[in-house]
């Protein structure tokens, strides 16, 4: 599919940013998305195909303005929900009371 | 100002820290992942992959010319035979840099990137200016890294594929005649690997 990620050869996106001395990890939560990415291809939810097309699929002002991380987050939940593994509805829920539990 | 912050909210996902820790803790929960495997594989990643490995793949194909030419015929098996193999790394192509050739490579789909020589690729390598740009003016991208590519060098962009990986063998300096395989693979930098940059010179 030529969705937005199919971004070679488009004009308008400005000059290569490079950032020097980068780290490997931004954020912590960064190295957890990896690892689970990984751990996740091991246990065989998906293969490569699986587990590009909902990055293929994303909105794409998500997809433009998001981390490579946060890409991953979408379609390793997007696979373990088709998988039967997880409900949309659940991590909805312990998102929010993760969210509740730092506010407090 | 406050507009534009409001609707980038609305866009990226909130807390996705958070987000992350739900999901794994839900995975862990219904036995999908084991938490202690994910440390490891973060520990994996800090402290076995890296562009030093695909450095001491490169200084070898400088110091030994059978290996050169294994490494440029089967990418796969020479780079295996050093032990660098694995997730992102199953296919792999050596491109040689020659005094009229200049390799640079993208992915302009996705990141798709050579873990195991490589390591992780930095932010630019993954973002749409890279990915637009280098295929369309390359010789414009090699510049802002401050690599300026004679006219009379062919530039090569070659861009990567969900099952195939690239890995640029950069020219060896001058002057490097007396150093040995490991001093050589110091020169070797990540940029000069993936071909936004060339291999350091002993005196730099």
């Amino acid at each position: 599919m030529n969705g937005i990620h199919d971004v070679g050869g488009k004009h308008g996106f400005g000059p290569v940013l490079v950032e020097q001395n980068e780290p490997y990890f931004h954020e912590e939560w960064e190295g957890r998305m990896l690892s689970m990415m990984i751990a996740c291809f091991a246990a065989g939810i998906y293969n490569v195909d699986q587990f590009r097309h909902p990055i293929e699929k994303m909105d794409p002002r998500h997809y433009l303005m998001s981390s490579y991380y946060e890409k991953w987050l979408c379609t390793v939940e997007q696979n373990c929900i088709d998988a039967g593994i997880v409900t949309r509805a659940e991590v909805d829920a312990r998102h929010a009371q993760l969210m509740e539990g730092k506010a407090a | 100002m406050t507009t534009d912050n409001h609707s980038h909210a609305n866009v990226l996902i909130p807390e996705v820290g958070l987000r992350v820790k739900a999901l794994e803790s839900l995975l862990a929960e219904k036995k999908a992942i084991d938490p202690a495997a994910l440390d490891l594989i973060i520990e994996t990643f800090e402290t076995q992959m890296g562009p030093k490995n695909g450095a001491k793949v490169v200084a070898k194909a400088w110091t030994d010319p059978k290996y050169r030419s294994w490494l440029l015929e089967d990418g796969t098996a020479a780079i295996k035979s050093l032990g660098y193999i694995g997730v992102q790394g199953e296919n792999m192509v050596a491109l040689e840099n020659t005094p009229t050739v200049h390799n640079v490579v993208v992915c302009t789909l996705c990141s798709c990137y050579p873990w195991p020589t490589l390591g992780l690729p930095p932010i630019w390598f993954k973002s749409a200016p890279y990915r637009a740009r280098v295929v369309i003016e390359p010789r414009s991208v090699l510049k802002e890294f401050g690599l300026d590519v004679p006219d009379d060098v062919e530039v090569r962009v070659w861009d990567s594929t969900a099952e195939l990986r690239y890995l640029v063998l950069p020219m060896r300096p001058s002057g490097t005649e007396n150093l040995t395989e490991q001093e050589l693979a110091a020169l070797v930098t990540r940029d000069s690997m993936i071909g936004t940059g060339v291999a350091q010179s002993p005196s730099h």
